[in-house]
């Protein structure tokens, strides 16, 4: 095997375009799953069997079944829902890329939500009566202090969840879109190359992980500042 | 409440493939977990090495990528080290290989950590007792620490297991015939991608229940110690 370094240079810049619509897509994907995951963390720890079901419900389907099923049934299964194809639903449905943010949204809202409920669960109880001692009403408690401390305490767990993210937003080059694996994909079917451009892709993705971990450990000193002595 | 128009044993045929994937893929994935384990805790500084910089690119790395390169770059790579050893013949890895290298390769990545920090956790004395008894190591790692570590680790390869599970469908994007692969078939012919879709993640779900019900009934066989009091 002749190992090519001409054919990774040559096609480097496309690799980078893709590198930007990988990281766009995770970072929108990401921003809308926590908007999403907040009110299923809070619900999932009411009392009320009611209320938690329906995120129960939620989140099992979604950490239960594959990724590509569930951008499959969105891409590929809207069309069949009259609501959708006849409607201007329609018009974002046929759009892969809002399909891509659609699916991921909804996935890593699942998972951020359990780990935004375990650490609303891991909040000392100490905390929460000081504040119904002070009289805060639930609506200011929930604003004030258990998202505040929620944050502090998920964000290293959150930071995994991104990783698995961004591994995950390979699964956009299966319905057309061109991120880092669908542009790889595409190069390959030009130069046939496999090994050579998917090695630089999986380059390029070990840097993406390490460059969010970086921040990630950056943010965590930040929210998590109160704690540090000296 | 689903019509699946004759193709239920599509997909059933599909779940079937689903199953030996992941089962195969787990045997391997845990012989190189144990193995990975082994070399991180290894005296060897280079054994160290490989396995910490193994673990850290696969676990960066998208696992359909890997899928993707094993299964076009695998037969290219095979038939370079074949023609060093003097075989010129075409081969071909078929997408149920790479799908099991690859797949074992990411199990493999995630299972060294849990293994790892089970071989931490059983007592240093353990080995000392077995060594003062006259048990050469490799015995002594079947017999006395392996048993202990089965019931540290089982519930981290539990939920490795289940994340394997889901990978799986990975693969139907090099054309295995898997579950998923072949939800895309009766999709494609009966127009209603919706149902079956709904369906494939239905079966999913199935499946990964009853995974969930074997790892807790494997925990508690693990435990004997657990099981004893609850008796009577």
């Amino acid at each position: 095997m002749n190992w090519s370094w001409e054919v990774i240079w040559e096609y480097f810049p496309r690799l980078i375009d893709g590198v930007w619509l990988t990281l766009e897509l995770v970072f929108l994907s990401g921003i809308i799953g926590i908007i999403v995951a907040v009110p299923l963390a809070l619900m999932r720890t009411s009392k009320n069997l009611w209320i938690s079901g329906v995120p129960w419900t939620y989140i099992y389907f979604f950490r239960g079944t594959p990724l590509l099923v569930q951008i499959f049934l969105v891409y590929y299964g809207a069309a069949q829902l009259s609501f959708v194809r006849d409607t201007v639903l329609w018009e974002l449905f046929k759009e892969p890329y809002f399909c891509a943010v659609f699916a991921f949204s909804l996935n890593t809202a699942a998972y951020s939500a359990e780990l935004i409920r375990g650490a609303i669960q891991s909040i000392p109880k100490g905390e929460l009566e000081a504040a119904d001692a002070l009289g805060m009403s639930p609506s200011v408690k929930i604003r004030r202090i258990v998202l505040p401390r929620a944050f502090g305490i998920v964000i290293p767990a959150y930071g995994n969840e991104l990783i698995l993210m961004l591994k995950g937003s390979a699964l956009a080059s299966t319905i057309t879109l061109l991120d880092l694996t669908g542009m790889a994909r595409t190069i390959i079917a030009r130069t046939y190359t496999p090994i050579e451009i998917f090695t630089a892709a999986g380059f390029l993705y070990l840097l993406m992980a390490a460059v969010i971990l970086g921040i990630f450990r950056l943010v965590e000193r930040r929210f998590n500042r109160y704690q540090v002595r000296n | 409440m689903f019509d699946l128009q004759g193709y239920g044993h599509l997909l059933w045929s599909g779940a079937w493939i689903t199953i030996q994937l992941a089962v195969v893929s787990l045997f391997f994935g845990l012989i190189i977990g144990l193995m990975g384990a082994a070399a991180k805790l290894s005296s060897y500084r280079f054994l160290r090495w490989l396995a910490t910089a193994y673990t850290t690119l696969v676990r960066g790395i998208p696992e359909l990528l890997l899928v993707l390169t094993l299964y076009l770059g695998g037969s290219m790579l095979l038939m370079s080290i074949a023609s060093n050893f003097g075989y010129d013949e075409y081969i071909e890895v078929g997408s149920f290989a790479a799908g099991v290298a690859a797949l074992s390769i990411a199990f493999g990545a995630y299972s060294t950590e849990v293994f790892r920090a089970a071989m931490m956790a059983i007592p240093k004395g353990q080995w000392e007792a077995a060594y003062a008894l006259g048990m050469p190591p490799t015995k002594t790692f079947y017999r006395v620490i392996l048993p202990q570590m089965w019931k540290l680790a089982l519930p981290g390869l539990g939920n490795l297991f289940q994340v394997l599970l889901k990978d799986t469908a990975l693969v139907s994007v090099v054309g295995l015939n898997d579950l998923m692969r072949q939800a895309y078939v009766a999709s494609g012919s009966t127009k209603e991608p919706f149902t079956f879709y709904l369906v494939a993640a239905l079966i999913y779900l199935g499946m990964s229940a009853i995974a969930t019900l074997i790892a807790a009934f494997l925990e508690r066989a693990a435990d004997p110690a657990a099981n004893a009091g609850k008796t009577a």
